[in-house]
């Protein structure tokens, strides 16, 4: 790596880096930073902490069976241990070892919420590109059934929904796309009516691009990053939901050691605490990380957050 | 904009928008009936079967007495027609667990968890706006960063959950909080005149029950004021800062108006529009969170009731609670919406 030239600092892009914050010192950092090439999220310590974790979570996931000391859905003697030197996190009421159970539990979570906003992001994309590009009627149409699902409270239609379709894991997931996709709707439409009017996208349907040539090469470039960075936020709130429901009994059936259920199992023995709050943590970590890293993203896309209006003040 | 000169000669653009608003509702509270019916009718399991017991489902007469007691025998249209015009005579049906009117079972329900609910939410305007703002103005600055660090952790962390290592901690340990439900069990709930423990307490002139079931109310509530603060704060933060960046916002401090006046008159008036917003998004993440934290403290509120409706297929009860809800929910957005148009003038005349 080559020494950064401090006597003609690079700024960074333009739309980055407001007139207001222009400091000398601010576009040095900048002309060393931006040496540095790597994409602007990744400098924030915090975003690099979130990134970390959910890595590390991945990594469990994948490794488990070579991590974990104990099956997960093997019953020892000791039942309700306390953490101790054998059992970290101590056993449960069956006599299951709680840290194994926990790091099983990213098996499920972390796969199911993956499938939850990925498909929802598509779905809700497509319906929200549909609907904004075509407008009139079929816009009416997508965006007042977007509204009625927007008139319930998420996880009490999720509920309705995972209570018709009968308690599991998929049904819930299944309830969970069902009231997940309007918000991609949403941004999706309203990026797509934005951009729909732009010369390059006008200039494209007057050579004849059809519509779905002129979505996908003209438009969907350019609209891509905000729902990249809803589906990184929305990660972590997959995962609340998803144990939320499982927690309620309408998600996980026993034995399956996922975090929202085993927390349910602390509300029956309460005053045993390391039943309920290892998986919590786990909960925890992984919906922080993923808002750290989705906070991070959203900032390097909206400028105006990002510090570009440092020093207002009354 | 060109005015339009048959417009009605006595509704001001502020009516006609409330007016446009107030259709809009109702029809999405027709929305609201539709999808609560249409879930109803998707469950593949047999409700015969869960409200009867196996014994009774085996025999054919009985589950065709119940389906016709229920109206499942009649086709899908007919039941929707009916439910609807048993709706507007305030018929919910009967619940197929506790054999009760849905109607009856949801006016003990629902005060519980409007209670909570209201509690909640005055609260977390209070403390989330106020401390948003106040991370606005002091942006990138210490107070900015410990509250991102707190509302990250509050909009992180599960409901339920917490609210299960508050109940440990707070009753289990240090005995400071009561135990569960709206009232300890040696005291009678007070006269019902709004349902709200509280309020009827206070009515009655009755201080202990009173002074018990805030003390109830206490730790569930800052359970959930922890969530619904951690999405205010950084909702109103940004909102605070794009008027902060607004050019009336520097005329007003460059012609000399004190710190307080340009916060109050000017920013969080500009602000105010996304604040609402948000509040409104805030007001049903709330009653989502209530449902987990009820079942934690035993609140015997809406949320606990549709937990246990939905688990044993108790359709009545399903359909009620999914309507109360989502009329609840399409309620507090008209009148934020109505809020908006009498805040902003350009709303009215979309």
């Amino acid at each position: 790596m080559s020494r950064p030239d401090l006597q003609n600092p690079v700024p960074l892009d333009p739309a980055l880096d407001a007139p207001t914050a222009g400091a000398a010192t601010r576009l040095r950092f900048a002309a060393v930073r931006s040496r540095l090439r790597l994409p602007s999220a990744y400098r924030r310590p915090m975003a690099v902490i979130g990134f970390t974790i959910i890595a590390l979570w991945f990594i469990v996931a994948i490794f488990v069976p070579w991590i974990a000391p104990f099956d997960p859905l093997a019953q020892q003697f000791d039942r309700l241990q306390p953490p101790g030197p054998v059992n970290w996190f101590g056993t449960d009421s069956l006599g299951r070892d709680v840290l194994s159970r926990t790091l099983y539990g990213a098996r499920i979570s972390l796969p199911l919420a993956l499938i939850l906003v990925v498909a929802s992001a598509i779905i809700g994309s497509v319906l929200g590109a549909i609907a904004g590009y075509f407008g009139r009627a079929v816009d009416e149409v997508i965006m007042r059934v977007a509204d009625l699902v927007f008139a319930f409270p998420t996880i009490i239609l999720a509920m309705i929904v995972t209570a018709a379709l009968g308690p599991s894991l998929t049904n819930a997931v299944i309830a969970l796309l069902f009231v997940s996709w309007p918000s991609y709707a949403r941004v999706m439409r309203s990026m797509v009516l934005g951009a729909r009017s732009r010369e390059y996208v006008v200039a494209g349907r007057l050579l004849g691009f059809s519509p779905f040539r002129s979505l996908q090469r003209d438009i969907l470039p350019n609209v891509a990053a905000p729902v990249l960075v809803l589906a990184t936020l929305d990660f972590g709130n997959a995962i609340l939901l998803l144990s939320g429901l499982s927690f309620l009994g309408l998600g996980a059936t026993p034995p399956t050691p996922e975090w929202g259920a085993m927390v349910a199992d602390g509300v029956q023995n309460f005053s045993d605490w390391w039943l309920a709050a290892f998986p919590g943590l786990a909960i925890f970590t992984v919906v922080v990380a993923f808002n750290l890293v989705g906070d991070a993203l959203r900032d390097s896309l909206d400028p105006r957050t990002a510090g570009a209006v440092q020093g207002v003040k009354i | 904009m060109p005015v339009t000169l048959r417009r009605g000669p006595h509704l001001g653009p502020l009516a006609r928008y409330i007016l446009i608003r107030f259709g809009i509702s109702v029809l999405l509270i027709f929305g609201v009936t539709l999808v609560t019916f249409t879930l109803a009718n998707l469950v593949p399991a047999d409700p015969a079967q869960a409200a009867l017991g196996e014994r009774a489902a085996s025999d054919p007469a009985i589950v065709a007495a119940f389906r016709e007691a229920q109206g499942l025998d009649k086709p899908v249209v007919t039941q929707y027609l009916l439910y609807i015009a048993h709706l507007f005579q305030g018929n919910l049906g009967t619940s197929t667990q506790s054999h009760n009117p849905v109607t009856q079972d949801l006016s003990v329900a629902f005060p519980a968890t409007a209670e909570l609910a209201l509690f909640v939410i005055v609260f977390s305007i209070i403390i989330g706006v106020g401390l948003g703002t106040w991370a606005a103005l002091r942006q990138n600055r210490f107070v900015d960063q410990l509250f991102r660090v707190v509302s990250l952790i509050g909009i992180s962390i599960p409901t339920f959950w917490l609210a299960l290592a508050a109940f440990y901690v707070f009753f289990y340990q240090l005995h400071w909080a009561p135990g569960t439900g709206r009232l300890s069990a040696s005291l009678q709930a007070p006269p019902k005149v709004t349902g709200l423990y509280t309020v009827d307490a206070l009515v009655a002139g009755q201080y202990t029950t009173f002074w018990n079931a805030l003390s109830h109310l206490i730790l569930p509530g800052l359970v959930l004021v922890l969530f619904t603060v951690g999405l205010l704060v950084r909702f109103s933060r940004s909102a605070v800062l794009d008027v902060l960046n607004q050019e009336y916002v520097l005329a007003a401090r460059a012609k000399g108006l004190s710190s307080a006046a340009v916060i109050f008159r000017y920013v969080l008036r500009g602000a105010s529009l996304p604040i609402l917003t948000i509040v409104g998004l805030a007001f049903g993440s709330l009653l989502s969170g209530t449902v987990l934290t009820e079942q934690v403290f035993g609140w015997g509120g809406i949320g606990q009731y549709a937990y246990k409706s939905a688990t044993t297929l108790d359709l009545p009860a399903v359909m009620g609670v999914g309507l109360v809800v989502g009329v609840v929910y399409i309620l507090t957005n008209f009148i934020i919406d109505v809020v908006y148009g009498v805040i902003d003038p350009r709303v009215r005349v979309q």
